[in-house]
């Protein structure tokens, strides 16, 4: 692999061009498709401006809207924040957080106090300036009593938050977090304008990199480049078009006649066909995103810990990467904190399936033979009913009989997921280990799918929120890994890559792995080459 | 014709009593489907508070009978009122949409319509032909496959190998019409494929079925040409059946495609119904039901003064 970077290093400096980058990599064994985005990674030239973006994305519904605290699926996260507008912070496409609306940050009081100093130069669309008015009336948005935001539960922390001067915001949380600027990045907490403490959250008005033209919502939207937008490194296309394109197989045939620039989730059953075709690279991101197999704690069988040992060494976790991934992905360590995360703890060992062990603790629990219902479908993810039958017959070696349940996509998430004992579901994955902890595994946390209860996890989970020690932070950040590994109520088999195709056209740098589509920034980060 | 006006009056009459079922029915069985607005827009992320709160201001926590009553109110007044899930004016929402779905209609009938007629006569003018029977093979092996399955075809074939059109139909409120057509060329070559058969096969019946008449032997054996026995004498007493099956593909048109907006991702009104259904935006999905409830009310009433006025002899009951 050192020549391959040799190559790199010479492809950067100019000294190689692309022809002979490839005719290179391809002699070093590399194949043609990873030589081809290998060219695009290494050696990006500098970003160009120009182009109109067309990107396909595999959401989007008539029922969209422009409202942050609606925001529920890639074509709304992209438009609605990565596109239109901005949030105090930013996380890089190394992982750290860094500055945006915000110049800087400073934590006080064991991480209870924030304070955030705004960027002087920022205006919105309309032209309008930013001001501490602003981000207050945009946190409130979330906060107040009757709000339907999904990003309630992140704002709750905070009791109070003031204006202190021209520039500076104050929040005060009821307990120490020193994640607060990670909290800040969320693609709810957009920065809106706001008039008498109201904010504007439909009409698609921000600081963001792209000026909104027209949307249709579950069909299209377009933006044009925001002549004043404050960051000058970025927004390098003309003008954006985001389509929803729902079906697969369309978007698959938009990307190939060349109709669109960019699309996203390819279709994991046919993206080796995909890939042949001239002119397309596949990208694969690897990020937070992961499945998972909650059981609820608080029914039998699965009170006992010994049961969910049983269930969780049952699964052949190599085989559903290679037949639901194709390999686009990693296994996942029954923990859900990625390798996008910080605070990932990579040397815990991975468990493997091993069906003599998964009868050692069947054993355990008093159980000759154990039968399970497994609720399964594709709305948890797709290929999720297949992998349930394929855990059936991992499991079956270990003597547990899985009768996999086929619930109907709609309806699944209020009606199955939270409801039946064993089911399949989804994370999208959170920035930190505190937030994914604190959103799914915290006890009484209304989307803690297993019911689970730990005292000492939940213990050093406040304990390492309010520390602001990094290394002693690791340190139980490790614990807790190993406690939901261990003892959890959750099989998490698999981490799913981020899996998209793009036009060989199209440069970038770093891809962030926070969320979708380089962190849902697409259109403000990537160029045309 | 004062007996055709009273006619349609009575037929406009029953339609409306009709459109009142139709959302009666959509109505209930939207209430049936499990899970509501709340819970669908907020999806994995709900959690019992927002929940609550996202019904009381949508005004979801009233009884069933109220919120219908309210809504029926609304309509009588002719106003569609607001879509639940992003608070948009429906009538704006629809307006596009419907202005989409037209078009494409518009345009495959466009195509549609005179193919089939021809096709029917020239196929009922040489009978048993090799040219009937190739047509005929033609005609119904396009209506037997799937249209899905031939939209993918076309795609293969016309985007993906020559790309002569699009494979998608990205249409704005920006795109001219010649741009609108190029664009809809494709779903709208879909559609032809599989309404021609129907029309093309009972156009050819009707005539095949008055050539055994009396008064077409007679005009044969005056000497007169086949091509002028078919048109002048057999084509006006064929054409009440034709217009009925013209009349019930163009409501297909209309109604029946949201298969081939979707392969297309064409923005039409099944999409935006099909939408509004998973998410349980109950006003948007009365309102689309109406439409489409009220296009085959009037698309049928169209067909039945049309045969009337082709066969005065109908008015007359016996």
């Amino acid at each position: 692999m050192d020549k391959i970077k040799l190559l790199g290093e010479l492809a950067r400096s100019g000294q190689v061009d692309r022809r002979g980058f490839m005719t290179g990599a391809l002699a070093l064994g590399v194949t043609v498709g990873a030589a081809s985005s290998l060219w695009s990674k290494t050696a990006r030239a500098q970003p160009k401006r120009g182009g109109n973006f067309r990107l396909a994305l595999g959401s989007g519904s008539t029922t969209d809207s422009l409202d942050p605290a609606t925001f529920d699926s890639t074509f709304n996260q992209v438009l609605g924040y990565g596109t239109l507008r901005n949030t105090l912070t930013e996380v890089k496409g190394d992982a750290s957080i860094g500055p945006e609306l915000a110049e800087s940050w400073e934590g006080g009081d064991g991480a209870k106090t924030w304070t955030f100093t705004l960027r002087k130069d920022v205006t919105f669309h309309s032209g309008k300036t930013m001001t501490p008015e602003d981000v207050i009336a945009s946190v409130e948005h979330h906060r107040r009593e009757d709000s339907t935001s999904a990003a309630k539960p992140l704002v709750d922390s905070i009791a109070s938050i003031k204006a202190d001067g021209p520039d500076k915001v104050v929040f005060e949380l009821s307990a120490g977090n020193a994640d607060f600027p990670f909290y800040m990045s969320d693609y709810h907490l957009c920065i809106l304008p706001s008039k008498d403490g109201k904010v504007d959250a439909t009409s698609g008005d921000g600081t963001g990199a792209y000026v909104l033209k027209n949307f249709e919502p579950g069909v299209r939207a377009s933006a044009e480049r925001n002549p004043n937008y404050f960051k000058e490194d970025r927004a390098h296309f003309d003008s954006v078009e985001l389509l929803a394109i729902v079906d697969p197989a369309a978007r698959t045939n938009a990307i190939s006649t060349g109709e669109v620039d960019m699309m996203e989730r390819v279709d994991l059953k046919t993206v080796n066909l995909l890939a042949r075709r001239p002119g397309i690279i596949i990208t694969e991101t690897v990020g937070n995103q992961h499945y998972t197999m909650p059981m609820i704690t608080t029914q039998e069988p699965y009170t006992d810990n010994n049961v969910r040992l049983a269930l969780k060494h049952a699964i052949n976790r190599e085989e559903l990467l290679s037949k639901i991934l194709q390999g686009y992905g990693r296994v996942g360590n029954d923990h859900p904190i990625g390798p996008a995360t910080s605070f990932v703890a990579p040397d815990i060992e991975q468990r493997t399936y091993d069906p003599d062990r998964a009868k050692h603790f069947l054993k355990q629990a008093g159980y000759d033979t154990l039968k399970v219902q497994l609720s399964a479908a594709d709305a948890a993810f797709a290929g999720a009913v297949e992998a349930a039958v394929l855990f059936q017959e991992s499991a079956r070696a270990a003597g547990i009989e899985v009768e996999v349940v086929r619930e109907p996509n709609d309806g699944y998430w209020s009606n199955v997921w939270l409801k039946k004992p064993f089911v399949m579901c989804y994370w999208g994955g959170r920035p930190t280990a505190d937030l994914m902890f604190t959103t799914a595994y915290a006890a009484g946390v209304p989307w803690n799918d297993a019911y689970w209860d730990n005292e000492r996890f939940n213990r050093l989970l406040v304990e390492a929120r309010a520390l602001l020690d990094e290394d002693k932070r690791a340190e139980l950040y490790r614990e807790m890994q190993m406690i939901v590994r261990d003892e959890g109520g959750t099989i998490v088999p698999l981490f799913a890559s981020y899996v998209d195709a793009a036009s060989d056209r199209l440069g970038h740098d770093e891809v962030a792995g926070n969320y979708a589509l380089d962190g849902l920034r697409v259109t403000e980060r990537w160029w045309f080459t | 014709m004062g007996k055709i006006l009273v006619m349609v009056a009575q037929r406009l009459a029953l339609g409306l009593l009709t459109l009142f079922f139709v959302s009666l029915i959509i109505f209930l069985s939207v209430e049936m489907l499990p899970g509501d607005l709340a819970q669908e827009l907020l999806g994995q992320s709900a959690t019992p508070e927002t929940v609550a709160a996202f019904r009381k201001q949508l005004g979801l926590d009233l009884p069933a009978h109220i919120r219908y009553l309210e809504w029926l109110g609304g309509i009588a007044q002719g106003d569609f009122g607001r879509s639940l899930a992003n608070d948009r004016e429906i009538s704006g929402l629809i307006a596009g949409r419907l202005g989409n779905t037209l078009f494409l209609a518009g345009l495959a009938a466009l195509i549609s319509v005179p193919l089939a007629l021809t096709l029917g006569i020239l196929a009922a003018l040489y009978r048993n032909t090799p040219f009937d029977r190739g047509i005929n093979v033609f005609a119904l092996t396009s209506v037997s496959v799937p249209e899905f399955f031939i939209a993918y075809i076309l795609i293969l074939f016309l985007a993906v190998q020559i790309n002569w059109f699009p494979s998608i139909s990205n249409i704005g409120p920006a795109t001219d019409l010649f741009d609108r057509i190029y664009r809809s060329i494709l779903p709208a070559l879909t559609l032809t494929l599989v309404v021609v058969a129907h029309m093309m096969r009972m156009t050819r019946a009707a005539i095949i079925n008055l050539m055994a008449s009396p008064y077409i032997e007679m005009a044969r054996l005056k000497g007169l040409s086949p091509r002028r026995v078919i048109l002048r004498h057999a084509l006006p007493n064929a054409l009440a059946p034709i217009i009925n099956v013209v009349a019930l593909n163009l409501a297909y048109l209309v109604v029946g495609v949201v298969v081939v907006e979707v392969v297309f991702v064409y923005p039409g009104l099944g999409q935006l119904m099909v939408d509004s259904v998973s998410k349980r935006d109950i006003t948007v999905v009365q309102a689309c039901s109406l439409i489409f409830a009220a296009t085959y009310v009037l698309l049928n009433l169209t067909a039945d003064v049309l045969s009337i006025l082709t066969n005065p002899r109908l008015l007359h009951a016996r």
